[in-house]
């Protein structure tokens, strides 16, 4: 996984709600063994149109947009489906991080495992975040993992929270695996005693 | 001390390593694998050089890609279908895990298997790359969707890294009126709470309304615990349960459970337990519903009619005109005018045998509307013949369905079961998200029932006037 630490970029507005994991990356491109690749999908069906061409309305369609690598987004982004795909779709097209005033809890956390970083703030605060994004590609919005901030383009700047272990496997770039597995002794030990009290299990 | 809930209680049992920051490590009991969210884990352990830690506690099946039409053993047309499920096939070999290919009797919905082999018992942890594993919590098993990441973690590790979610109470008291359904009560709740009413929480259901409720009809509530926003929801063990369970394959036997039945009966919440949310729901109060937009929080009584965005406060206005023109309705219409094309009975939401009873009990000796398309999708093969013999499958035949193999089918569309732009379709799933069943298609979630009428008269319809 790739650290996370600070972040100065584009920030695409999406101010719509319930924006779910179908819109991110729908089902026809879940059929891939691979977790690259799934960029040119994001957004598929906002994105083209069924023959494949652009719809030039959509945000990311837009000059000013293209590059972006932040999503203001509306609340709940994320709802839906527990598919991976969404953050690998994102990432893959270069967004690393998306803010909102909530998102659903199984995408929140598929993005901690993918180097995205998901950031929750009150509605005023995304409010704004919202209209700076607005102003296109001049205006660049800097997130600092570190410092916890968020600071648009004329220099407001939000605090945000963040889990204490999350943020330090996103600035570190861990695998949670290698992690856990450090951990097997526990684990071991507690297979044991399930083993005794529930053998049915 | 307060009490502790049930989730309280089921999460205590599993913690294997707590952090100061209250990170846990969760043992996982099961953990369900399908071919759409598994290949890059196993990849990951390929990669690694890791193995399965606990292959005897992990079942694969494939659902979301099969045909459900015959011949499917043989082949599958769709080339990344095909790949997809040979990889399932091969992962399961190299790793030793519980398999039921498309070629057994048992395939069938992952969340449909998992119980009915009994793999899913009270009191388990219990995942699986899908979000609709919140289904195994009605029977008091902690049950939830993960990434694909933690599909490897799990893999690896039989653990997770958790963080404990607060507690809600939903409860459904006294009696639900006839016509009336789980699958009713469930989105009645979302309609109430909003898709992110439960975000943050697991839900316990409970009240009378719930109690009265056959295993099928909690599975069909538990579904739809993640259409709240809930990380699970969950319902505590009783006879109901205990009948269910006893018997099955992998259910325990004799001594153990005797065993196991003396811990099960532990689990409810204390009556001191602490709340951080409670919803109260009359069980007299809930009507048949339909939903009319984009998500499943856009529910209403079959009785009423189209909202406009206008009704709606925030940043759901904007959401509700995109889905009023993506559904094609206007504000004033009432359900009931609204033509249906397709019907969809099936999926992990409604495609058990009490739902395909439920159905069939409508279509008894009619016909679907001329010109509809409609289809009944077994939840599993088991769940198939077991229609096929009480004669459920004859009844859906005459009347025009067509009769498939088990899958989750036009739940989701990767198979090549799919709406056409345009087309409108009533559906027992779960999701009727934009583009969700085909591009451009529109779903109207609903009961069996509800959707069994809508067949017979060709629009949204109130299913107790066919009762
Ligand atoms: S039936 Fe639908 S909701 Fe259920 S597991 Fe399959 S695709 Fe998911």
């Amino acid at each position: 996984m790739d650290k996370f630490t600070t972040l100065t970029g584009i920030a695409a507005p999406m101010p719509l709600v319930n924006i779910d994991t179908d819109m991110i990356i729908p089902k026809q491109f879940l059929k891939t063994i691979k977790r690259s690749g799934l960029g040119k999908n994001l957004f598929d069906e906002m994105r083209f149109t069924q023959d494949g061409q652009e719809i030039p309305d959509f945000v990311l369609n837009q000059p000013a947009y293209r590059r972006a690598e932040i999503i203001v987004a509306g609340d709940n982004f994320g709802c839906g489906s527990s598919r991976e795909h969404a953050p690998w779709a994102l990432l893959d097209f270069g967004i690393r991080c998306v803010i909102s005033t909530s998102f659903a809890d199984i995408f929140f956390n598929n993005c901690f495992k993918n180097g995205i970083l998901p950031i929750v703030l009150p509605e005023e605060a995304v409010a704004v975040l919202m209209e700076d994004a607005r102003r296109g590609a001049n205006a660049r919005m800097t997130v600092n993992l570190e410092d916890q901030t968020v600071t648009t383009s004329d220099g407001k700047s939000y605090s945000f929270e963040v889990d204490a272990f999350r943020k330090h496997c996103l600035l570190n770039g861990l695998d949670d695996i290698g992690l856990t597995l450090e951990k097997v002794s526990a684990i071991d030990s507690f297979e044991k005693i399930a083993g005794q009290s529930r053998p049915w299990v | 001390m307060a009490g502790k809930t049930l989730y309280d209680k089921i999460w205590d049992a599993h913690v294997a390593d707590e952090q100061d920051d209250g990170t846990c490590l969760l043992y996982i009991d099961r953990h369900l694998v399908h071919e759409v969210t598994s290949p890059q884990a196993f990849e990951g352990l390929r990669i690694a050089g890791r193995k399965v830690r606990a292959p005897e506690k992990t079942i694969a099946v494939p659902d979301h890609n099969v045909p459900t039409t015959e011949g499917r053993d043989k082949h599958i047309d769709n080339e990344e279908s095909r790949i997809q499920v040979e990889a399932l096939d091969k992962n399961a070999r190299d790793f030793g895990i519980n398999y039921y290919p498309v070629s057994d009797i048992r395939q069938g919905i992952v969340h449909i298997v998992g119980p009915e082999q009994g793999w899913t018992l009270p009191g388990m942890t219990v995942v699986c790359g899908d979000s609709h594993t919140a289904t195994h919590g009605a029977f008091g098993a902690l049950a939830h969707g993960i990434g694909t990441s933690e599909v490897e973690h799990v893999l690896a590790t039989q653990t997770l890294i958790q963080k404990k979610s607060k507690n809600m109470k939903v409860e459904i008291t006294g009696k639900l009126r006839p016509g009336v359904t789980a699958k009713d009560i469930t989105l009645s709740v979302i309609g109430a709470t909003g898709t992110a009413g439960g975000t943050g929480y697991v839900i316990e259901y409970c009240g009378e309304a719930i109690r009265d409720l056959s295993m099928e009809g909690r599975m069909t509530v538990c579904n739809m615990a993640i259409e709240g926003g809930a990380r699970a929801g969950l319902i505590a063990p009783d006879e109901t349960t205990y009948a269910y369970v006893m018997g099955r394959p992998h259910a325990p036997k004799a001594a153990q459970w005797e065993a196991a039945l003396t811990w099960w009966k532990t689990l409810h919440s204390d009556d001191d337990a602490h709340w951080d949310k409670v919803v109260t729901l009359k069980g007299e109060d809930i009507a048949p519903v339909v939903t009319w937009g984009t998500s499943p929080e856009d529910v209403l009584p079959i009785t009423g009619a189209v909202p406009a965005a206008e009704d709606f406060k925030g940043g759901k206005v904007e959401a509700a005109a995109r889905s009023l023109d993506y559904m094609g309705l206007k504000p004033g219409t009432k359900l009931t005018d609204i033509k249906i094309d397709t019907v969809f009975i099936g999926s992990c939401t409604n495609g058990r045998i009490e739902d395909l009873r439920a159905a069939a009990a409508i279509l008894k000796g009619k016909k679907i509307k001329d010109g509809m398309r409609a289809m009944v999708v077994p939840g599993s093969g088991l769940v198939r013949a077991q229609a096929e013999e009480e004669g459920l499958a004859q009844i859906f035949i005459d009347a025009g369905f067509e009769w498939r193999l088990a899958g989750c089918s036009m739940c989701l569309a990767m198979n090549p079961d799919q709406l056409s732009p345009g087309e409108r379709c009533a559906a027992t799933s779960n999701r009727n998200f934009e583009g969700r069943q085909g591009r451009g298609g529109r779903t109207h979630l609903m009961s069996p029932a509800m959707a069994a009428a809508a067949a017979v008269t060709g629009h949204l319809t109130d299913v107790r006037e066919l009762m």
